[in-house]
């Protein structure tokens, strides 16, 4: 079955959902490097239009990746619930658009609602709305986790503080995570990226934030962001393993990449559960995720990146995780070329999550090879403030010195926090508190019961 | 009892990221930022820096290797860019080139400007002087060096299939970050042919002045090829386990 639309007397065909999902998503590189996008503004506003007009009931119908094919498809299909669809049902995705920003679509209703919905009706409806639109209806959304702490809750913004060290170089991560800690970053997780997959010193790194964490009795959780066979191997040899950290991504064949499957992700997920680490509750699993990773791989079906993300969205649902976030400015210009086309991502894939019940963070990065500077990320961590965004990054100074690549500062997460009224975590503010954490950093010294020599920092 | 507080800059002696910058209010003092900006210009511009295969191929000249060079079929960094499918790919003739120099089994060099042409010049000489040798001493047959530009990572997998290499470590530049604007990358695929996805390969990242450094990386490809024989696989099943190196004193 096919799509037609008339716009500017050209009447435009889209063969099948997947094109017309394509050719009515907002330009970015991406799907011009995989020959999807539209070849012109009007054909993209014709696909929008004939987008508005289908029901919502037909993406139940057509699947944009063949259930035989693809175990993404089949667990969407498989866990659609048609009695939390049914206050839905009837409209078009245009007329979802319009219920969404209604009055209706409060808090309570988009939570129900998120079972009934599938990833491509979320990423359907993205892409007929504007920037604001995708800002009021995720700030209407709640998502609250649990591990050490609670992240997610009304007027609190978390951070992930990043402490990221070329060589793992213990010295450095613990001097990032001081600084971080004193920047107020740190509640949603103190998440190590490694910089080998070198299983010992992923178990070294993972001792050493566990040290931090206990040294300074600070309520939240780490994370040594290596592979999940990595992961598992580390808590099979006794290592204190609080989150499973994994890229995934929205095809079988996008996963297959990353050297994973959904049962893969359910082995790693039982055997972190079975160490009964969290104290508040069990969600454990952090995901990354990231416009342009399917077509990256080669894994994409000719379904736009934007759409594959938003299915990326469901693998992540499926395992009650702790901490989801899109690298939006990551994967690079080939994806999303500008700073224009990075906000509008980022805004995207925040919307998506929040509308299918994530814990959605964002990490407002670019590299060096993109079209984007400071000014960029300023305007995106703002809008995905105003849009109640669960967290973002902490990285000193804004510069990843090992994945070479620019993320929001601590400095940051202050400048948002202020501007929006915004506090941490609360079990976490309590802590920053009764470490006198702001009055020293305002004095510019580290609080007297927060020794570097605790950390080996002598 | 009180004690001495130790003051915020202290944290600046144990890593190069930037910590304890200050706070102008919540934001960065003067100096700070635009120190930064200053960094990211520098970035930007190593980006676009191209890659120097005369002056490469003399600093590689006492191996005593043979050196051909080939391109990708993207024609300038903007489409090299956008479009990385086309760094993926082979010119035009030269796959029939390289065929003509094919090395069956052997272990195959391929230096790569990547997103830093001077990032590679930089640092691929010392690795390969001492990576070279250690392979040779493993009793590993080297095969010709190939200098490719405009290239990605994948563009190893073409080059090693036209040569019938049995793997292939493609050395390429890395992303330049605020930092480092040097940074080499090691990607090793055991029996390179196209198709091949990053899940087949191992990496060796960060080496640069402050990162790891050329004999370290050279030991660790050394170990990690060993491996690769032995498993007869490169990527997720190969699991890094060389014994780690104390990075400080106990």
């Amino acid at each position: 079955m096919g799509f037609a639309q008339t716009v500017g007397g050209t009447r435009y065909l889209f063969p099948d959902l997947r094109t017309l999902l394509a050719r009515a998503t907002p330009l970015r590189s991406g799907d011009q490097l995989a020959g999807l996008a539209a070849e012109s503004a009007q054909e993209r506003v014709a696909a929008q239009r004939a987008l508005a007009d289908l029901p919502l009931r037909h993406f139940l119908n057509e699947a944009v990746i063949p259930y035989e094919a693809d175990e993404v498809t089949r667990l969407i299909l498989d866990r659609h619930d048609p009695a939390a669809f049914a206050p839905v049902a009837h409209l078009t995705v245009g007329g979802f658009r319009d219920w969404l920003l209604g009055e209706a679509a409060d808090a309570a209703a988009l939570a129900a609602l998120r079972p009934g919905l599938t990833p491509e009706m979320a990423a359907a409806v993205s892409k007929i709305m504007r920037l604001q639109d995708l800002v009021a209806v995720a700030a209407k959304c709640r998502v609250v986790t649990r591990f050490r702490n609670t992240i997610g809750l009304p007027g609190r913004l978390s951070i992930r503080l990043q402490p990221n060290d070329p060589v793992d170089d213990p010295r450095g991560v613990a001097a990032s995570v001081l600084d971080g800690l004193l920047l107020g970053a740190g509640d949603a997780v103190i998440g190590v990226n490694p910089a080998t997959d070198n299983v010992e010193t992923v178990i070294r790194l993972l001792e050493l934030l566990d040290a931090v964490r206990e040294r300074y009795a600070i309520p939240t959780q780490s994370c040594v962001l290596s592979h999940v066979t990595t992961t598992m191997l580390a808590i099979e040899r006794g290592a204190p393993v609080d989150l499973v950290f994994q890229s995934i991504g929205g095809t079988e064949a996008a996963n297959r990449s990353f050297g994973i499957s959904l049962s893969l992700l359910a082995e790693a997920r039982e055997a972190a559960l079975a160490l009964r680490r969290g104290t508040l509750g069990d969600n454990l699993m952090y995901f990354e995720t990231g416009q342009g990773s399917a077509l990256s791989a080669e894994a994409h079906h000719g379904v736009d990146q934007q759409t594959i993300e938003a299915r990326a969205y469901a693998v992540a649902r499926e395992f009650a995780p702790l901490l989801v976030n899109s690298v939006v400015g990551f994967i690079g210009p080939e994806y999303l070329f500008d700073g224009k086309q990075i906000t509008r991502a980022g805004l995207e894939d925040h919307f998506c999550g929040k509308l299918l019940g994530l814990p959605m963070g964002v990490d407002v990065c670019y590299t060096n090879h993109a079209e984007a500077d400071q000014d960029d990320m300023d305007a995106l961590l703002t809008l995905l403030g105003a849009a109640g965004v669960t967290y973002v990054m902490g990285v000193p100074g804004a510069d990843d010195i090992m994945l070479a690549y620019q993320s929001t500062s601590f400095h940051d997460g202050l400048y948002l926090r202020s501007a929006l009224g915004l506090r941490p975590a609360p079990e976490f503010e309590a802590w920053m508190e009764r470490m006198g954490i702001e009055r020293a950093s305002g004095e510019g010294r580290l609080p007297a019961r927060m020794s570097p020599a605790l950390l080996g920092l002598s | 009892m009180p004690e001495t507080p130790t003051p915020w800059t202290e944290l600046r002696r144990f890593t190069a990221a930037r910590v304890a910058l200050g706070r102008a209010g919540n934001g960065l003092p003067t100096a700070a930022h635009l120190d930064f900006q200053e960094a990211h210009a520098r970035a930007r511009d190593a980006v676009h820096s191209a890659l120097d295969a005369d002056a490469l191929e003399a600093a590689l000249a006492p191996l005593g290797l043979p050196a051909l060079r080939v391109a990708s079929q993207a024609e300038d960094r903007r489409s090299y860019l956008l479009r990385p499918d086309l760094g993926r790919r082979l010119r035009e003739g030269d796959r029939a080139r390289l065929a003509a120099a094919a090395a069956p089994g052997a272990f195959l060099f391929v230096v790569a400007d990547g997103l830093c042409g001077r990032g590679v010049l930089a640092q691929a000489p010392a690795v390969l002087q001492r990576a070279v040798p250690l392979l040779r001493r493993a009793g590993l047959a080297i095969a010709p060096l190939v200098i490719a530009s405009q290239a990605r990572v994948a563009l190893g997998d073409e080059i090693g299939e036209a040569m019938g290499a049995g793997m292939v470590a493609v050395l390429i530049g890395e992303r330049p970050g605020l930092t480092a604007t040097d940074s080499l990358g090691i990607y090793l695929t055991f029996a390179p042919r196209r198709g091949r996805t990053d899940a087949e390969r191992n990496c060796i990242s960060n080496i640069r002045e402050g990162g790891m450094d050329a004999q370290a990386a050279a030991e660790k490809l050394l170990w990690l090829a060993g491996a690769a024989l032995r498993l007869g696989a490169t990527g997720v099943m190969l699991k890094d386990e060389q014994p780690a190196i104390p990075l400080i004193a106990p």
